[in-house]
């Protein structure tokens, strides 16, 4: 009880602290989107280029976040950012590559080869077949990856708030700090449903996105 | 048309070179269906898609109605070769008018003639085009889809088709009908096509010529006819099986051998008349008997002729069964068989008799052709009126 009591009394705290963390992920994702997609892409046509992409957006996935924001202090402090919004983005946005690339290369590699020689052998060119056929083909399994980069930031998006960029996190460590239970459990549970709900929008808007006439393929994605 | 000129492919693998294919010389003259026969790996499959450079030529030519296609842009070159695929390849994010119009938006035409095109090739293939230009590959039949396969290789109208085992994937009974429904079209379409099968029987139905493969190497060209009667090696004469007499029996309609010599009685003869007759033609069992438009009615048996007094038309049975002209040998053969007869009458289309069909003159002309080879010799081609480039 004390705890709904809690949120209630500190809702207009909460849905701003909420909609920074969507603004924050969802710039981050968004941002790794656009360059995730077309690297994906650019490597299905180099398989030892593929490897070594794969390895490395790999590796920036096993860096703690923590650890991640140390590094980037100094290092964004020469033009003036070491904490906020600027290193919070940036982390978000390498740990979104590995996901955002990884599907899409999947996704693009695993377009049936009948497919991909009907659509050379009736003279489509490779941007023409990207475009008609593979990138459509492969939008299910890529959104799945960007969904997967959304549920994964928004846990380490919380862990920002350290480096002063907002968020719900902010619920959390303050909690933390002063021996806040309330706090604490508030910020978390805030931050487990925000992953929740918006793991579930991405899912309608990724079975909007899918071709009709793939439909079956979409539901198993 | 389309002429090969020593194409040649040789792939890389890490055992070492392998040539697909050795030298491919051949030419398909316009308006016939070419079929590559051969057993797997024997390189039919490479040679066809080095037409349209899904398989890059190491070495050799590709004509095209007398152009040499290796100075057209590749895209361009594909947009004028309709091509089926085995796996069909349907796009399934696009609808069947998709699908099928994908050609001609490809080459830019405008919105009007294309989706007018669909219709026509909806029309074509006998498919309703209200009921399936919405729908998506995946809403479709395996027979259905590959008839929309079929659809959108035509679709910009090309003057040749490649064809890789266009109908394997199709269950045994719709793949005749399908077969039937292509060469119907084609009848009127007249394109050139090149045609890869590994089924014998598939090759002598929708073949005007056959080339057989083997090891990278063309080892024979010849019309299905000539290649039945005269196959050039003892691997052809293998690759074709033992049965191959028979399959000519497919080949040779009722009207190439139906003499228009057949004994019939009316109904009004007496059985002694049916008796002289039957002796006089030869029959072993029974004569024919027709009414006053020569359509068949029965047949008098010569135990009831030699038995009885009295008219025909009081002692006849029912025909067994008679063949139309356009029947082919396989039929004929099969009914002889199935109703113990050696002859048959035959019938035109308006059911009138107008001859008939032994037994003999089937076994004849199965075996004037071998008689012909051995006394010339096996492996001369003397026979064969096709460009043959093989090399042995």
């Amino acid at each position: 009880m004390e705890l709904i009591q809690y949120a209630l009394d500190n809702l207009g705290l909460l849905l701003d602290r909420t909609i920074e963390h969507i603004a924050l992920v969802g710039v981050a994702v968004g941002l790794a989107t656009l360059t995730g997609v077309p690297i994906g892409i650019a490597i299905t046509k180099n398989e030892r280029l593929a490897k070594a992409v794969l390895y490395v957006a790999s590796i920036i996935v096993t860096i703690p976040s923590i650890a991640l924001f140390g590094i980037m202090i100094p290092i964004l402090s020469i033009i003036g950012h070491g904490i906020g919004y600027v290193p919070a983005v940036i982390a978000v946005l390498l740990y979104s590559q590995l996901p955002i690339i990884r599907n899409t290369y999947t996704a693009i590699n695993n377009v049936d080869p009948a497919l991909r020689e009907a659509a050379r052998g009736i003279g489509m060119s490779q941007n023409q077949r990207l475009r008609q056929v593979e990138i459509p083909l492969a939008i299910p399994i890529i959104m799945a990856g960007v969904r997967t980069a959304v549920v994964l930031n928004i846990g380490v998006m919380a862990i920002a708030a350290y480096i002063g960029a907002g968020g719900l996190g902010t619920f959390i460590s303050r909690g933390i700090s002063q021996s806040d239970p309330r706090q604490l459990i508030v910020g978390a549970v805030a931050v487990s449903l925000l992953a929740i709900i918006v793991d579930y929008s991405l899912l309608a808007l990724q079975k909007r996105l899918t071709p009709r006439g793939m439909e079956r393929a979409a539901t198993t994605a | 048309m389309i002429r090969l000129d020593n194409l040649t492919k040789v792939f890389d693998t890490p055992k070492g070179a392998v040539t697909a294919a050795d030298h491919i010389s051949m030419e398909v003259p316009a308006g016939e269906i070419c079929i590559l026969l051969g057993p797997s790996g024997c390189g039919k499959t490479t040679t066809l898609k080095m037409i349209n450079r899904i398989v890059r030529p190491t070495s050799g030519k590709v004509f095209i109605d007398g152009e040499d296609t290796s100075a057209l842009d590749t895209q361009e070159l594909r947009r004028n070769l309709g091509y089926v695929i085995q796996q069909i390849g349907l796009f399934p994010n696009m609808t069947i008018e998709e699908n099928i119009t994908a050609v001609p938006r490809l080459l830019g035409w405008d919105k009007d003639r294309y989706k007018r095109r669909a219709r026509e090739l909806m029309d074509m293939i006998a498919l309703d085009a209200d009921a399936f230009l919405k729908r998506y590959p995946s809403e479709l039949s395996g027979g259905q889809q590959q008839r929309i396969g079929v659809a959108r290789a035509l679709a910009a109208d090309p003057p040749v088709m490649l064809m890789d085992e266009p109908f394997g994937a199709i269950d045994p009974i719709n793949r005749a009908v399908i077969q039937d429904e292509f060469l119907k079209m084609q009848q009127e379409l007249k394109k050139t096509i090149m045609f890869v099968s590994h089924d014998i029987d598939e090759a002598i139905k929708m073949g005007n010529r056959i080339a057989i493969f083997r090891e990278g190497k063309l080892v024979q060209y010849s019309p299905p006819d000539d290649l039945l009667a005269a196959p050039r090696n003892a691997f052809v004469e293998s690759f074709l099986g033992e049965d191959r007499a028979l399959k000519r029996l497919n080949l040779v309609k009722v009207r190439e051998l139906a003499s228009d010599e057949i004994g019939v009685v009316r109904p009004e003869d007496t059985l002694a008349t049916a008796l002289e007759r039957i002796e006089g033609f030869g029959y072993q069992n029974a004569i024919l008997m027709i009414n006053d438009k020569r359509q068949p009615v029965g047949i008098i048996h010569r135990s009831v002729a030699r038995t009885t007094s009295g008219y025909c038309r009081d002692h006849f049975q029912s025909v067994p069964t008679v063949v139309s002209l356009d029947d082919d040998l396989r039929k004929v053969a099969s009914l002889m068989f199935a109703y113990d007869m050696t002859w048959m009458p035959c019938v035109d289309d308006e059911g009138r008799v107008c001859g008939q069909i032994t037994q003999r003159a089937i076994t004849h002309h199965l075996g004037s052709r071998y008689r012909a080879t051995q006394s010339s010799g096996p492996g001369d081609d003397t026979g064969t009126p096709t460009p043959s480039a093989a090399e042995e």
